[in-house]
């Protein structure tokens, strides 16, 4: 198998600002997004050989694009949970290195606040393989992480008291990020008691433990990089990119013990192999990982190989993911201030991303940053979509 | 000779404290939880009947309940593949309409056991009818069921003879589109139907067996209340001694399962050479003479008075009438209906879902549910043997309680548990009461209701803390 480092730059990217758009449609959000890409990438419509869509629940097949006439190009709708939008940068980028095609859109879009409830819909056609029946009970999103949280408490014997604090501290740097960012839906500090006091949700994890629900989209410009010289100096690179789908193993399997998710191992393993990273928590100057709950986020330092088995709530309470840390994690606020438009997230990160590598994040700017992560997971134990991207600075 | 061989009961985990139904009521009546109906009730009590007999050996079920979960569809079916029954050269049939159908099909699968039509028949009758909200019935209704083994090979109690009465009468009724039972005034309830049929069925069999009622050690049959029930005893003329306790005020009067609810507590107690009187009331009244042979080498692990004894009590009125859909309630935050669930899904997972069938890997051994085609661990393709869990218990391995998601009572408690003998799944915890969930706390399997919509009922296995933990 071949790497894909340093084949696919992105040279434009563009991104909405996350909240409840009441007067914005699907298609206005995915308008906003894709020519704020085509204005940064200094092209036009015209010159998008072919597009990717990345939506959970949003429009079949091309037409999630329609509105920006494109002519007739082939359009392919991706839909893997959480990791919709990175697996559509994904599958973009391999077209790309194929030499298939030389300039390519890949849009991230989600439209959740028309469904008309809070949260994410836990029936067709998000999740078929657990409701299309309707025959079995669901397990709903929080209760799947809640599971995790009670368990990897009690494995390695923490207070579940203590663990939540942690869980609590995350939020809390989340929020604060958030409240640097322009873009995001919420931008409010928290403190530690008010995550504690917050509304249960599923025990252990309370409202501020969980993201919230959003209208966002993101657009991405990929080409290879001898084609992006000419449009721009500061592109940035794909280093290596990263997808694992669940094989059942966890829920069934006695032997699964809570504490990892092999889905993120298996999708950092090839991320890390193919950007040559062999020290994460050194070699990654910032990181956007995946939040959806804050045990998510917690479990997943060990996963991407951040902090050790069972210490990573030492780094938590060190302060080792924060702004001014020795690896931010979610400088932009995460999915704690953006809420999760499942196709929107992914491509939202690498947009945080882009902007943290070529200097232009403002007020959150990570100093110095040459490498970044980016992490989505989305399903269940033994049936979750992983995805980890890592991207450099051309001279990285 | 044919007989009773085994029997089990089933009385649901809550009970509504009557003083919460009206001021100064006191005393409480079994209701079913949210997730029970007269068939899971009825699956339990079939469960707990046929504990350490082989499955395979039962070759028919018949049902009696007032209270199907469809009208047109037969429920003793149902039963019996949620009971991991044969389908097979197997007499299903469902007997309705009265209270007094329990002993109807108790008699029914008697005749068929001795007719050699059969060679095994469960019986279940279970009930769970709803009083409409502020009438007297409310203070007298209980959920609850009782399975009886009936069977031609040795057992220790016999059903010696019979004698029934039809009786057309409008007393106590329902119309097939009424959910709440109707009643005439109470005087002529009485005097024309329940004091009148009951003892002329009691006395026709007696005459028929050269028997008084000094010839019985005990008496157990139908009351509409407590004071109705001592009342016919003295009518019988039997002493109290020889009376079977009605259960008003613990658990209630549960319909077509009352008079059998009240055997199954008196043959705990019987000794050999008793002779024990049964008879029902409904439309009639059937009267069953059964006597004590020999030892009974079947009594059931969980006695009624366990299941007297192990309850949550419900103090919470309006809770009550959520569970029973007589009022609507917000129930987690807001969502689209619950579309229903596909016909042929339901189908095509009986095995997965109602017989509860897990998947044995033959390579490895590897225990799996749901079920899969290729083994997880070795991933041998379609060498599966079927693996039952439902009368297995478990361990609690890890767990929540959800606030958020709609669920008829919230909290929904849900979590993972590891099989004994192998195989791990997520399932829904019910009937938790004030029980503390802990990684480690065992729990045993308990058929219940998901939901209802469009017309089907969706039924699944949950599990619950053990509900007689203190016997282990």
């Amino acid at each position: 198998m071949e790497s894909i480092k340093d084949r696919v730059a992105i040279i434009g990217m563009g991104c909405t600002k996350f909240g409840e758009h009441w007067e914005k449609s699907f298609h206005d959000l995915v308008i906003d997004s894709c020519y704020q890409a085509f204005e940064d990438a200094g092209i036009g419509p015209n010159d998008v050989q072919a597009a990717w869509i990345g939506t959970n629940n949003g429009y079949h097949r091309g037409t999630g694009l329609m509105p920006l006439h494109l002519a007739n190009i082939p359009i392919t709708r991706i839909e893997n949970a959480c990791a919709t939008g990175t697996d559509a940068i994904r599958n973009a980028a391999y077209a790309v290195a194929a030499g298939v095609y030389d300039i390519v859109l890949v849009s991230g879009v989600e439209k959740t606040k028309d469904y008309g409830f809070s949260g994410l819909p836990v029936s067709p056609p998000s999740y078929p393989e657990m409701a299309m029946s309707q025959t079995r009970p669901a397990v709903p999103m929080p209760s799947q992480f809640a599971l995790m949280a009670n368990r990897y408490f009690h494995h390695y014997g923490i207070d579940p008291k203590q663990g939540k604090i942690s869980l609590a501290k995350i939020s809390v740097k989340n929020h604060h990020n958030g409240t640097l960012n322009p873009l995001a839906h919420m931008r409010k500090e928290i403190t530690v008691e008010q995550v504690l006091k917050a509304p249960m949700i599923a025990k252990p994890l309370g409202l501020l433990d969980c993201c919230g629900v959003s209208d966002g989209a993101a657009a991405a410009i990929l080409t290879r990089p001898e084609i992006a010289e000419r449009y721009r100096d500061d592109y940035i690179l794909i280093k290596g990119l990263g997808v694992a789908c669940g094989d059942e193993y966890a829920q069934t399997n006695p032997d699964y013990n809570w504490t990892y998710w092999k889905e993120n191992i298996v999708a950092a393993d090839r991320a890390y192999k193919e950007a040559g990273i062999t020290n994460p928590r050194e070699q990654i100057d910032v990181a956007e990982v995946h939040d959806c709950f804050t045990i998510n986020e917690l479990l997943s330092y060990e996963d991407l190989g951040f902090s050790p088995r069972g210490k990573a709530s030492d780094d938590v309470d060190s302060g080792f993911f924060e702004l001014d840390g020795g690896l931010p994690v979610n400088p932009d606020g995460g999915l704690k201030s953006f809420g999760h438009p499942i196709g929107a997230s992914g491509i939202r990160m690498i947009y945080e991303i882009y902007l943290q590598l070529r200097g232009e994040a403002g007020p959150r700017q990570v100093s110095d940053a040459k490498t970044g992560l980016i992490h989505n997971i989305g399903g269940w134990p033994g049936a979750f979509t992983s995805a980890v991207g890592i991207f450099g600075r051309r001279e990285a | 000779m044919v007989g009773i061989h085994s029997w089990g009961l089933y009385v649901p985990f809550w009970r509504l404290d009557l003083g919460c139904v009206r001021k100064g009521l006191k005393g409480e009546r079994a209701v079913a939880n949210f997730d029970e109906d007269s068939l899971t009730m009825g699956v339990a009590a079939g469960i707990n009947c046929l504990k350490g007999i082989d499955r395979g050996s039962v070759d028919g079920l018949f049902f009696a309940s007032t209270t199907f979960p469809y009208k047109e569809k037969q429920a003793s079916v149902l039963a019996a593949t949620a009971l991991d029954l044969p389908t097979n050269n197997f007499l299903t049939a469902d007997f309705g309409n009265s209270l007094r159908s329990g002993t109807t099909a108790l008699l029914a699968a008697f005749n068929a056991v001795a007719a050699g039509t059969a060679k095994q028949i469960l019986v279940i009758a279970s009930d769970m009818r709803i009083p409409m909200s502020g009438s007297d019935l409310e203070q007298e209704i209980g959920d609850g069921a009782a399975a009886f083994l009936i069977s031609s090979a040795d057992s220790g109690v016999m059903i010696r003879d019979s004698y029934s009465i039809a009786d057309e009468i409008l007393d106590i009724w329902r119309t097939d589109e009424d959910k709440f039972v109707r009643s005439w005034e109470e005087r002529f309830n009485l005097d024309q139907g329940y004091f009148r049929v009951l003892p002329k069925a009691v006395s026709g069999l007696m005459q028929k067996n050269n028997i008084t009622g000094k010839d019985l050690s005990k008496a157990v049959f139908y009351g509409p209340n407590k004071r109705r029930h001592a009342e016919m005893g003295k009518r019988l003329g039997l002493t109290p001694e020889q009376v079977e306790p009605s259960l008003f005020g613990l658990i209630g009067d549960t319909g077509a399962a009352s008079t059998l609810m009240m055997l199954a507590s008196a043959l705990e107690k019987a000794e050999p050479g008793d002779r024990i009187l049964t008879a029902s009331y409904g439309n009639g009244s059937d009267s069953l003479l059964i006597e004590v042979e020999g030892d009974i080498d079947q009594r059931p692990q969980s006695s009624m008075q366990a299941y007297v004894t192990s309850k949550g009590v419900l103090q919470d009125y309006v809770r009550y009438l959520h569970w029973r859909g007589l009022i609507d309630r917000v129930t987690g935050r807001r969502r689209p209906p619950i579309p229903s669930p596909s016909a042929s899904c339901i189908w095509r997972e009986t095995d997965q879902n109602i017989r509860f069938y897990a998947a044995r890997c033959r390579k490895c051994d590897t225990i799996q549910y749901p079920p899969n085609r290729i083994c997880f661990n070795c991933h041998t393709k379609d060498e599966m043997d079927a693996h039952r869990l439902s009368d297995k218990e478990a361990e609690l391995n890890t767990f929540t309680e959800d606030y958020a998601t709609p669920n008829p009572d919230p909290p929904l408690a849900l979590g993972v548990v590891d099989f004994d003998g192998g195989g791990r799944t997520s399932l829904y915890i019910t009937d938790k009461g004030d029980k503390k969930l802990a990684i480690g706390m065992r729990v045993e399997m308990t058929f219940r209701k998901l939901f209802t919509t469009e017309g089907i009922h969706n039924y699944t296995w949950k599990c619950e803390p053990l509900r007689f933990s203190e016997e282990k």
